[in-house]
C-alpha cells in the first residue's frame, strides 16, 4: 500500500477527504459504535449485582442453555449438509445444480417472520401437513424445542455452502488428483487434501452460522410460542425481560448477546487472515 | 449462485474431482435434496397453500386489507429511502476503507460486520436507549417512521460497504492517474471512472439491502414498535399470527416471498451482468451475502 504515494490519490484535496472521513466514520460512529457502547453503560448502570441477577435466575440460564442448545444441533447439520453440498455443486455437475442454485440463498432474503409462519403452518397441529400425524406419535414440534430447531436450521442454512463453495474453486483439483493417482480412495483424499485445503473457508462459515443461530429472534418467536423456562432462548428473553420492564434482565441479556458478537468479529478477522495466508 | 459454471476452472471437469464416497452419486444427491425440501421448500409449499387455500379472492381481500397495505406501503418506502442512503454512505465508506489511511482503520473494517454480528433485537434495545425519550444526545425518534429508517439503516450497512470494497481494491489506478495527469479533477474522474466501474457492485450490494430491508422484524420491533403507523410487514404477520387470522399472515407472507424471489432474481442477474464486465478477475464478483470481508491479496499483488 506505501508503495502509493498518497499525494496520487484521487480526491485526495484535504478539504474533500477530510469531509469524506467525517461524513464516513460519523454515520459508523451514530449507527454502529454508540449502540455498542450503550449496551455497557445501561447494563452497569445500578451496578453490576442487578444484570447479575437477571442473567443467573432460573429463566436467564434457561434461556442461555436453550440458545446454546440451539448452536450444538443446528450448527453441525447445516455444516456437514454445507460441505457435501458445496462439493456437489462444484465439483459433481447435475441438472439439479440450477435448483440447488436457486434455492439456497432464500433464507437469506426472506424475512424470518415468513421463515417462522411456514414452519407454523406445516407442523400446526390444527391443519397442518405434518403436524396431526406427528402430534398422533406424540412428538410436539410447535411451541417446543424441534420447532425451534427447525427454524434455527432455516435461516443459518446458506452459510457454510456460501463459504466453502469458493474456496473449493480455487484450491482447484491437482492435488487430489496427485493423491489419487497415489493411490488414496475418496474417503483419504477428502480428508488428508480437501479438508484441509478448505478448512478455513468452513470454519468461517461456521462462525456465521452459530453467530445467527444466537441471535435468531424471528423465525423462533413465532414457534416457540415464547414460554419463559420452557421454550425462550436469549432473544427472546430480551425481549420479553424488556416487555417487562426489567431493563437488568434485558440489558444484561444483551450485553452477554453483545459480547458474543464481538468474539464473532474477532474470529472472523482471525480467519479471514488465515484464509489469505 | 456462487457455482457459476463458467467460474470453474477447466480442470474441475465433473469427473476428474475427488469423490468424496457418495456425493456425487444417488445417495450424495438425494441427501442434499431430501434436507433442501424438508429444511426450506415443503415449510414454504405449506405457506403457499395455506395462503391460497381459501381461494384466490380471499387472498386478494387480504392482501388489499387497509392495515396490510398500509405496512407494505411503509416497508416499501422506508426500504427504498434506507438503500438509497445506504449506497451513498456505504460508498463513502469502502472508499476510506481501501483508499484512505487513518489510524484505527482495521478496527473499523472489522465493526462494519457488526450488524451481522449482533442479534437485531438488541440492536433494537440499544437504538432505543440511544434514540428514545432518554437519549443521552436528546433525539427522540422512538416509535416513529424515522425509527423504522434508522432501524433498517442499521441492519443494511455492511451490504454495500462489502459489495464495493472488492472493486475498488481491484481496481486499476492507471487510468485515474492518466486522468489526473491530464488535468481532471478528483470529482470529475469519481464520476467518470471510478463511478462507473463500481456499479455492478453497487447495484447487487444495493439489491441485497434491499432485499434484507423488506424483510427486516427484530430491529424495528422495539424502537419502531408495531403502532399502527410504524408496522412493517414482518410486524404485521406476526400480529396477524397473535391474533388468529393465519390466512391473512400467509398472505402478506406471500407477497414478501415474492419480493424475495424477485430481488435474488435481480442478483442473479447483476452477478452475470457484472462478470462479463469484470473478467479480467478471474471468477467475476462474489456477492458478499452476509459477514463477507474482501481478500485485500488481489489489491497488495496489483500495488507491487
Amino acid at each position: 500500500m506505501s508503495s502509493v504515494s498518497s499525494r496520487s490519490h484521487v480526491g485526495a484535496g484535504t478539504v474533500s477527504r477530510w469531509s469524506l472521513r467525517i461524513l464516513g466514520l460519523g454515520f459508523l460512529a451514530l449507527l454502529l459504535v454508540a449502540p455498542l457502547v450503550i449496551i455497557f453503560f445501561e447494563t452497569f448502570k445500578d451496578g453490576i449485582q442487578p444484570p447479575l441477577d437477571a442473567i443467573t435466575s432460573p429463566n436467564g440460564m434457561h434461556a442461555l442453555k436453550l440458545s446454546l442448545l440451539m448452536v450444538v444441533i443446528a450448527v453441525p447439520l447445516n455444516t456437514v449438509f454445507g460441505v457435501v453440498c458445496a462439493l456437489l455443486l462444484v465439483r459433481h455437475k447435475w441438472k439439479g445444480n440450477g435448483l440447488i442454485d436457486s434455492v439456497i440463498n432464500l433464507p437469506f432474503a426472506l424475512s424470518p417472520v415468513v421463515i417462522g409462519l411456514a414452519l407454523y403452518l406445516l407442523y400446526s397441529t390444527n391443519g397442518g401437513w405434518f403436524g396431526p400425524t406427528l402430534a398422533g406419535a406424540g412428538i410436539e414440534v410447535l411451541f417446543s424445542v424441534p420447532g425451534m430447531v427447525l427454524a434455527s436450521i432455516f435461516v443459518s442454512l446458506p452459510f457454510v455452502v456460501r463459504e466453502t463453495v469458493p474456496v473449493l474453486q480455487e484450491i482447484g483439483t491437482e492435488q487430489e488428483q496427485a493423491a489419487s493417482t497415489l493411490g488414496a480412495n475418496a474417503w483419504q483424499t477428502f480428508w488428508r487434501v480437501t479438508l484441509p485445503a478448505i478448512r478455513w473457508g468452513v470454519a468461517y462459515g461456521v462462525v456465521l452460522t452459530t453467530a445467527r443461530v444466537l441471535g435468531e429472534f424471528g423465525a423462533v418467536t413465532i414457534v416457540s410460542g415464547s414460554i419463559s423456562g420452557k421454550t425462550e432462548t436469549l432473544p427472546l428473553f430480551v425481549s420479553k425481560e424488556f416487555e417487562r420492564f426489567s431493563e437488568p434482565g434485558a440489558y444484561g441479556a444483551s450485553l452477554v448477546l453483545a459480547l458474543l458478537a464481538l468474539m464473532t468479529l474477532l474470529a472472523m478477522n482471525l480467519l479471514k487472515r488465515k484464509e489469505d495466508a | 449462485m456462487e457455482a457459476n459454471p463458467a467460474a470453474l476452472p477447466s480442470s474441475a471437469a465433473p469427473r476428474a474431482g475427488i469423490r468424496l464416497p457418495g456425493v456425487g452419486t444417488g445417495l450424495g444427491r438425494g441427501y442434499v435434496v431430501l434436507y433442501l425440501s424438508l429444511m426450506v421448500l415443503i415449510p414454504l409449499a405449506a405457506l403457499v397453500d395455506e395462503s391460497l387455500s381459501s381461494g384466490l379472492g380471499n387472498f386478494w381481500n387480504q392482501v388489499s386489507s387497509p392495515q396490510a397495505v398500509r405496512s407494505l406501503e411503509l416497508t416499501l418506502v422506508a426500504s427504498l429511502i434506507v438503500v438509497a442512503i445506504n449506497a451513498v454512505f456505504g460508498t463513502i465508506i469502502a472508499w476510506l476503507l481501501v483508499r484512505d489511511e487513518f489510524p484505527g482503520k482495521a478496527a473499523v473494517n472489522a465493526i462494519i460486520d457488526l450488524p451481522f454480528a449482533l442479534p437485531t433485537i438488541v440492536a433494537s434495545l440499544t437504538l432505543l436507549a440511544l434514540y428514545g425519550n432518554e437519549s443521552p444526545f436528546g433525539i427522540d425518534i422512538a416509535f416513529t417512521r424515522t425509527a423504522v429508517v434508522v432501524a433498517l439503516l442499521f441492519v443494511t450497512l455492511p451490504f454495500v460497504v462489502r459489495a464495493v470494497q472488492p472493486l475498488l481494491i481491484e481496481m486499476d489506478r492507471e487510468m485515474e492517474e492518466a486522468a489526473a495527469s491530464l488535468g481532471a479533477s478528483g470529482f470529475t474522474i469519481f464520476r467518470r471512472i471510478i463511478f462507473p466501474n463500481l456499479i455492478p457492485g453497487l447495484a447487487a450490494g444495493v439489491a441485497l439491502a434491499f432485499a434484507r430491508a423488506l424483510g427486516e422484524f427484530g430491529s424495528v420491533l422495539i424502537f419502531a414498535g408495531g403502532l399502527p403507523d410504524t408496522q412493517v410487514s414482518s410486524v404485521f404477520i406476526r400480529s396477524q399470527v397473535e391474533s388468529g387470522n393465519e390466512p391473512g399472515a400467509a398472505a402478506v407472507s406471500m407477497v414478501l416471498l415474492l419480493a424475495s424471489l424477485l430481488c435474488l432474481a435481480a442478483i442473479s442477474l447483476i452477478q452475470r451482468w457484472g462478470s462479463r464486465h469484470e473478467r479480467s478477475t478471474g471468477d467475476g464478483l462474489v456477492m458478499p451475502m452476509a459477514g463477507e470481508m474482501p481478500s485485500e491479496k488481489g489489491g497488495d499483488d496489483e500495488l507491487r
